[in-house]
This record gives structure tokens, C-alpha cells and sequence, in this order.
């Protein structure tokens, strides 16, 4: 979680910029501050991209939903790990399998620690037999490198790739899109990866996202970075998106937020992500955290994470405090708001294992209301990945 | 029409207030709906209530954040805009005017006074 720097600090650090920051100003954009940097989180759209989409999170979101959506990550962590051996020795630390995982594939994983928390949620995606590209999440970034450098062996190289641009496309038009301008990313399937020229650009582009939708993710050089975003804004199916908008997309997909949804206190079996554990590992339970997790499996865990639907209008936010109709504590709301596709309040939360099961009645205290609401598989809005 | 202007004055918090004999309308301003963006759910007061003046009594909520408003001035709620709890999209469209929320009989009608005019208020948005 990103550390405010207090209102009377003397000295505030100034925020970070991604490559493309006065992009997004000369689009209309309100910046705000996020994990550091300064980010857009919604934008005034005019001109021929507001003939498209009017702009704010709503337009936006829906737009995402609709046809396609850019969204700027350069905030996120890229890095190069490289060296002889190096998915068998990132499979010290991670539970998914990686050495399995084959050449220009990627797969989503955990940096786990010893108590069987989460460090942080990435993805790994393998470009050859020494070498692996990992993105990771920005609030994140020196606490994962520090870790990395750490508990890799010495020769494993990690090289952070710092400036370089990250931009997502997503959206059910957004195949269309990459076909016209890069036709061999348009053949990459969901989860896949490839060294591909976008408009004469060298990027690394995977099929993948944060909204639920299919989609690429393309690493770009950081000089580069607003080329690409011009260039894909020229195409008739595109508005750039902003942060309010990424997080209600994820939200109604059911996606996780590293520091609301987890965090070092919560287990992959409590966050309902066992399944990021590779089917190998399950055989030597060998990565931090393995055998704790082995006996949760086992023998179950007080708390797991569950989709949650308030009965009315008024949407609960993180933090809300979720009680059993008998008025004992239940849990605890660990994201939530409005869902613009579903129409209504929607959250994700941390309820007790014997309401850990679709139909569970809970209550949320809201302003110092009771409001009625029912667990619900996630994710709220069906996922449309590629497959 | 100056007169009519003179009887809308604003609070710091982005409310306006309208006054009419001893009853206040209340909303929230242009800027403020600009700023909360797209509002999804609106709460109210309920009618009959006494709220003090810089009382937290109704709640916007857009897709991000939820965000109190606040009484201008002291009084008893005795009208509630029910139009924009279906549809909180008004308070977007026409803030100062549809997109009203509540009306107060004030406890102190001369207090209204005390609020920020037109020329302060604008003064106060150059600062932001």
C-alpha cells in the first residue's frame, strides 16, 4: 500500500511520472497521485476521442466494455531475470510452475513468504530457456526487487527495466485493433507472449488484462511510449482510460488488488487463489509458505474470500465491517463500489468459513446502517478472455 | 435579476443554498458534481430531522467514493429530493437546480447572511 506522506511533511516527494504524462494532460486527463506516481485517473474527452466516449469513469468504463479501451501501467514493475537455471530458481519463491511454463507463454503467480502470506501477485511470462520478463505491481516494486535480489541465486541477474512504457488495450474490440496494426499479436492466444513491431515500435506484447476482457498488455521502450498511444488513439475503437475506471472493470471481474484484497497476512487458500498453484508443486508443497498452505487445504482456513452483493442501492466500500444475521462479526470488506455494467453496488470481501458459500446471508455496516447483502460467485461480469 | 442572485449564497464544502421567506433549498454546486463525477446513489436526511450547521446529513456516492454533504446552516429538514435517489444522474446534469437535495427550515433566517456569496464563492474556486 502506498504511504501518504503526512500534510505538514516539509518535504513531500514529488510524484514520479510515467512517459506518459504530458500525454495524458494535453487529453483532458485529472491526474491524481497513485503508489507514487502521478496517474490519470479519469479523462475529459474532446475532439474526436470525445465524439467516442464523453470521458469519466462511467463513459469509460462501459466504453472498455464495449469496444476498446488504452489504459496507461507504466507505473507497474518491469524487470528481466536472467541467468542459467532461473524459472527453476524463481520456483523458490512462487507456487505456480514456472519451469513448465513453456517459451513465450506467461502465467500469473505469488511471491509468497515463510507464514504462507502474500508478498505480491505478478506475472511471469518466459522468453527463453535463461530468461524470464516479470511485471509486477507498482506499489510493490521495491519491496518485490528487494525480495527478488535477495533469494535469488548470485547468478541470476535481475534487471529492472525502469522508464519503459506499459500499456494495456482491452476490450472486446481491442482484437480488431492489434489485427490491423501488429497481425501476429492478434494470433497470440490468452496468456500468450511474443516480440512483436507495432507501427514500426519493438514491443512485448501478451494477451492478457485486468478487466475481465480480452486484451494485450504491450511493454514499449519509454521514448516510444507516446508514439504507441497515438498510434492505437487513431483507431476508431479507441479512448484512453483511466484508473477509476481499471478498478471498477477489475472489481466486477472478480480480479484481486494487491494491498485491499491481499496482502503478507493472507494465504492464497484464504484469497481463493489456489489454483495458482502448479499442479507439480502440489507434489513437494517446496516454496515459502507450501506446507502451511498444504494444511489449509487439508484442514480448511477461517476465512476465505467471496464475491458479495448488497440487497439495495448503497454501495459498501473497503474497510466496511461485514455481521451474521445472529449480529456476530463475519468479516470484512476488503474492495468495493459500484459496478457501471452490472448496474449496481458490488464487493469482494473476507467473510468467516461457514458463510463462505454462495447465498450466505451477511449484513453491512454502512454509516452506522445494517444493509442486507448475499454472497455471490465471482465474477460479477462473466470474463470474455481469449481462448 | 440581482436580487434574485443575491438570495443564492455557498458554503466552503461546495453547497449552495437558495432562500425563500424562512425555507433554504440546498444541492451541491456545478463544481462540486464536476469534481465528484458520475454519481451513483445519492442518501438523504429523513424529514423532521434537526441538523446543526456543518452537519454531515446526505451522501453522495460516485463509482469511486462516497462523500458527505453537509447542512449549510441550522434548521429541521422538512422537504427531500426523492427524484434524484432514483436517478442520481440530475445532480450531474443540473446541479443548481433539479439536482436539489433538501430544504431547511432555518432556525436563524438572518444566518444565511453569513454564507459566501456569488463573488466569494468564485473567488474560493480560483484558489482550488
Amino acid at each position: 500500500m502506498a504511504q501518504n506522506a503526512l500534510p505538514d511533511d516539509p518535504t513531500p516527494v514529488p510524484l514520479l511520472k510515467t512517459p506518459l504524462d504530458s500525454w495524458h494532460r494535453r487529453h483532458g486527463a485529472r491526474m491524481v497521485p497513485f503508489a507514487g506516481y502521478a496517474m490519470p485517473v479519469l479523462y475529459d474527452l474532446t475532439g474526436a476521442l470525445g465524439a467516442r466516449c464523453r470521458g469519466g469513469v462511467m463513459a469509460e468504463h462501459l466504453h472498455t466494455r464495449k469496444a476498446a479501451g488504452l489504459f496507461d501501467v507504466s507505473h507497474m514493475g518491469q524487470a528481466f531475470l536472467t541467468g542459467t537455471g532461473v524459472a527453476d530458481a524463481l520456483e523458490r519463491l512462487v507456487p505456480g510452475d514456472i519451469a513448465g511454463l513453456k517459451p513465450w507463454r506467461q502465467r500469473y503467480t505469488l511471491l509468497t513468504n515463510e507464514a504462507g502470506g502474500i508478498i505480491d501477485d505478478l506475472m511471469v511470462a518466459r522468453l527463453a530457456d535463461d530468461r524470464l520478463f516479470v511485471v509486477v505491481n507498482a506499489s510493490r516494486k521495491e519491496v518485490d526487487f528487494t525480495h527478488l535480489a535477495a533469494n535469488l541465486p548470485d547468478g541470476i541477474a535481475i534487471g529492472v527495466l525502469e522508464g519503459r512504457g506499459l500499456l494495456a488495450l482491452q476490450g472486446p474490440q481491442a482484437a480488431s485493433v492489434i489485427a490491423r496494426l501488429a497481425p501476429a499479436a492478434a494470433k497470440l492466444p490468452f496468456m500468450g507472449f511474443g516480440a512483436v513491431d507495432i507501427g514500426g515500435i519493438g514491443c512485448f506484447v501478451s494477451r492478457s488484462g485486468y478487466t475481465g476482457e480480452d486484451g494485450f498488455e504491450i511493454s514499449v521502450p519509454g521514448s516510444s511510449t507516446e508514439a504507441l498511444a497515438d498510434l492505437l488513439v487513431a483507431q476508431p475503437e479507441v479512448v484512453p482510460i483511466g484508473l477509476g475506471a481499471r478498478d471498477s472493470l477489475r472489481l466486477e471481474a472478480g480480479l484481486c488488488l494487491y494491498g485491499n484484497d491481499l496482502d503478507e497476512l493472507t494465504s492464497p487458500v484464504e484469497a481463493a487463489l489456489t489454483w495458482v498453484i502448479g499442479k507439480r508443486r502440489k507434489l513437494s508443497w517446496d516454496f515459502p509458505g507450501g506446507l502451511l498452505m498444504r494444511d489449509q487445504l487439508d484442514n480448511g482456513t477461517t476465512r476465505h474470500r467471496v464475491g458479495i452483493q448488497p440487497d439495495g442501492r448503497t454501495p459498501a466500500r473497503a474497510q466496511t465491517t461485514i455481521v451474521a444475521d445472529d449480529g456476530t462479526e463475519a468479516g470484512i470488506v476488503t474492495s468495493g463500489g459500484f459496478g457501471p455494467s452490472v448496474n449496481g453496488p458490488i464487493a469482494i470481501g473476507y467473510v468467516r468459513k461457514d458463510l463462505a458459500h454462495d447465498g450466505a446471508r451477511l449484513n453491512l455496516i454502512v454509516r452506522g446502517k445494517t444493509l442486507p447483502a448475499t454472497v455471490v460467485p465471482l465474477p460479477f461480469v462473466p470474463h470474455r478472455y481469449h481462448r | 435579476m440581482a436580487s434574485k442572485s443575491a438570495d443564492k449564497r455557498f458554503t466552503k464544502d461546495h453547497e449552495w443554498v437558495l432562500l425563500d421567506g424562512d425555507i433554504a433549498t440546498v444541492g451541491i454546486t456545478d463544481y462540486a458534481q464536476e469534481q465528484l463525477g458520475d454519481l451513483v446513489h445519492i442518501e438523504l436526511p429523513e424529514l423532521e430531522r434537526a441538523v446543526t450547521e456543518g452537519e454531515a446529513c446526505a451522501v453522495a456516492e460516485s463509482v469511486k467514493a462516497a462523500s458527505d454533504v453537509y447542512s449549510p446552516l441550522a434548521g429541521k429538514i422538512v422537504e427531500i429530493n426523492e427524484t434524484i435517489v432514483e436517478d442520481p444522474s440530475i445532480v450531474n446534469s443540473d446541479a443548481e437546480g433539479e439536482g436539489w437535495f433538501f430544504r431547511l427550515e432555518l432556525d436563524d433566517p438572518e444566518s444565511f447572511e453569513a454564507l459566501l456569496d456569488q463573488d466569494g464563492y468564485d473567488e474560493l474556486l480560483e484558489t482550488l
